[in-house]
């Protein structure tokens, strides 16, 4: 064995007791890191999986991510302009040429796409008027890329197309409006066109806030009820792989102009939250990291003034400062090692442990969030490998330093000091 | 022909750091050939164990050469030096600076295995004939708690000889020791002269062991006198 290693080693050996609680406090940080950033991540992991499931991966809205300029900017650029009493054009919005890019997408076979017209309408019902958000689909087409065909509690999507004013509503709108299934009820548009409809079914989205407003009818009835025929204004699409969403949303805005937004983007604010989450995590795994490093840096102080007669004698017979400081620095890193050790096999328990614990809440994200099954916990090698770097770097530094000193002794100090 | 070991020349150390410098060691001149038996003495405080710091390299004159086996040390790197202490000297110090954890046998390994010249097997022979020749065969597996201090410092002159080097260098090795153990031990630096022709060099305030070495070197105010 290497010499300075196997003195390193001898060293902990006769100091069992504190080399054991510096392992203990290792292992505590590297199995604390391994079971809250698998906690943290499995979660993280389990709202997404909820959120991809419910959202469009990337949708095709009928807006542009910055205005178009007017024409006389573009002609003179660099000409210094006063425009004054500028009036937007009334137009019919929506996404123009929307059969054109429907086609389009429709042959890809990786993609799954519904065109939808979502606009404002109120439900009259018993002397009852309520705002809603009503979406005109293709029940074809929508079956594909949502999930409001499972979701539907009563009645079923189909219906829609047997009655074509039919109505699909939320489960807490159907409360509010107090209506039963099968009754009829007036909807009024924006632009003032009254229709009765036919409530032909129900969903639970799981997301109350979803469910008090929201309704489906048919595109067509839709389109005429906001007095724009023929018009869409969302495209929502549905990947096989969704981390490519991001990828086909850059390239769908670049082709169509139109503001093509992927999942990330609409859920970044989300993907903030969970940053924030983690670095509070990683500074609690830091700090316990650090007291272990200041436990290490203790027993390892004190054994170089312990040993200074050793220190001494080694380096009268010739043995380098590079000698002396590994003899330190390796206890350093041989406590770092055992307590990642243990460290590992805590971790795999806790993880383990809170794999078991059941327990559901309201999120407010748009999905229920219910571990009926356990918690969700992350598993992997990364985090017993990060925790495990983490660990040995840590308990190194705070072993390189008490080294560094032992190695600058000067050995005619200690020997007279002996004498 | 003698040939020799150590070589000084106008050998001063002065601590300058010091506010008010003191100078340990003045102008030493002294040449000690291969094989002598030389004992250094002087009262407390004269420079002695100083001098012994610079011939042994733990320690550099302010002025002056130290030549070692020919080498003029003074050129030479802190590796350089490093090597030397390994290869050429043996160090016995007052207290017995053995390293507890270690046996008697590893303490003697220590040095070879640093130098790493032998295979484990030959530095393990090497140290067991170095204790039996110093009738400590039966101590060899014992840590240095389990032994006496006659024995401890007996087992510390064996490690000086481990690399087999030129100089032993001790600085009072019989200071803590009774007239007993002091006589092996100065038996046993006179079989390393005479029999495998190392030079010892040795501080002894005790006049009748200084007596048994060959020259003997009075140190008075950091001068030979």
């Amino acid at each position: 064995m290497n010499m300075t290693l196997s003195i390193a080693l001898e060293y902990i050996r006769n100091r069992k007791r504190q080399a054991l609680l510096s392992i203990f406090g290792v292992m505590l940080g590297v199995a604390f890191f391994i079971a809250i950033a698998g906690m943290m991540r499995g979660m993280h992991d389990y709202f997404i999986e909820k959120l991809i499931d419910v959202v469009p991966h990337v949708k095709i809205m009928d807006e542009f991510r910055t205005p178009p300029s007017q024409p006389i900017y573009q002609n003179y650029p660099d000409s210094l302009i006063d425009l004054r009493g500028i009036k937007p054009k009334e137009e019919l919005r929506g996404i123009r040429g929307a059969k054109k890019i429907i086609t389009k997408l429709y042959t890809r076979d990786d993609i799954r796409i519904s065109p939808v017209l979502e606009g404002q309408a109120f439900l009259r019902y018993g002397g009852k008027d309520i705002a809603s958000r009503l979406i005109g689909i293709d029940p074809k087409m929508e079956r594909n890329t949502s999930n409001l065909a499972r979701d539907i509690t009563h009645g079923s999507l189909d219906r829609l197309l047997t009655n074509s004013n039919g109505i699909i509503l939320g489960k807490g709108l159907a409360n509010k409006l107090a209506i039963q299934l099968g009754a009829k009820l007036s909807v009024i548009s924006p632009v003032g066109v009254i229709k009765k409809m036919k409530l032909v079914g129900l969903f639970d989205s799981g997301v109350p806030e979803v469910d008090a407003a929201t309704s489906y009818a048919m595109l067509k009835k839709v389109q005429i009820l906001q007095g724009k025929e023929d018009v869409i204004n969302q495209i929502n699409i549905r990947m096989n792989n969704i981390d490519a969403a991001p990828a086909l949303a850059e390239t769908l805005e670049k082709n169509y102009q139109y503001r093509a937004e992927s999942w990330q983007e609409s859920f970044a604010n989300l993907f903030e939250i969970f940053m924030l989450e983690n670095m509070i995590m990683y500074s609690t795994v830091a700090a316990i990291l650090l007291v272990a490093g200041f436990g290490i840096y203790n027993i390892i102080s004190t054994t170089v003034n312990e040993k200074k007669h050793d220190i001494a004698i080694l380096k009268s017979i010739g043995f380098s400062e590079r000698d002396v400081r590994h003899i330190f620095l390796y206890q350093g890193i041989i406590v770092g090692i055992m307590g990642t050790i243990l460290g590992w096999v805590l971790g795999a328990i806790l993880v383990e442990l809170l794999a078991m614990l059941d327990f559901s809440f309201e999120g407010d994200v748009q999905a229920p969030v219910e571990f009926n099954d356990g918690f969700p916990m992350y598993r992997s090698i990364w985090l017993y490998i990060g925790g495990g770097i983490m660990a040995i770097i840590s308990s190194s530094i705070s072993a390189y330093l008490p080294a560094r000193k032992a190695a600058a002794l000067y050995p005619v100090d200690i020997i007279r000091g002996a004498a | 022909m003698p040939y020799p070991a150590v070589e000084l020349k106008n050998v001063t150390r002065t601590l300058t750091e010091e506010v008010i410098p003191i100078t340990l060691v003045k102008d030493i001149n002294c040449t000690i050939n291969k094989g002598e038996f030389v004992a250094i003495t002087g009262p407390s405080g004269s420079g002695k164990s100083s001098l012994m710091y610079l011939i042994g390299l733990l320690d550099s004159p302010t002025n002056g050469q130290i030549f070692i086996d020919g080498t003029d040390t003074s050129l030479a790197s802190k590796e350089a030096k490093e090597k030397m202490r390994l290869e050429k000297i043996g160090f016995v110090f007052q207290f017995h600076f053995l390293l507890m954890e270690f046996t008697a046998i590893d303490n003697v390994m220590l040095p070879m295995r640093k130098l790493g010249k032998l295979s484990h097997k030959e530095m393990k022979e090497r140290a067991e004939m170095l204790l039996g020749h110093f009738g400590l065969k039966n101590a060899a597996w014992k840590k240095p708690n389990q032994l006496s201090g006659g024995e401890r410092q007996r087992v510390a002159i064996a490690r000086a000889m481990a690399n087999d080097p030129l100089i032993i260098l001790a600085d009072e090795p019989t200071g803590n020791l009774d007239t007993k153990n002091a006589d092996i031990v100065f038996n046993l630096f006179e079989k390393l002269v005479k029999e495998e022709n190392k030079t010892v060099i040795t501080i002894t305030h005790e006049p009748y062991l200084a007596k048994r070495a060959e020259r003997q070197i009075n140190i008075v105010d950091g001068r030979i006198a």
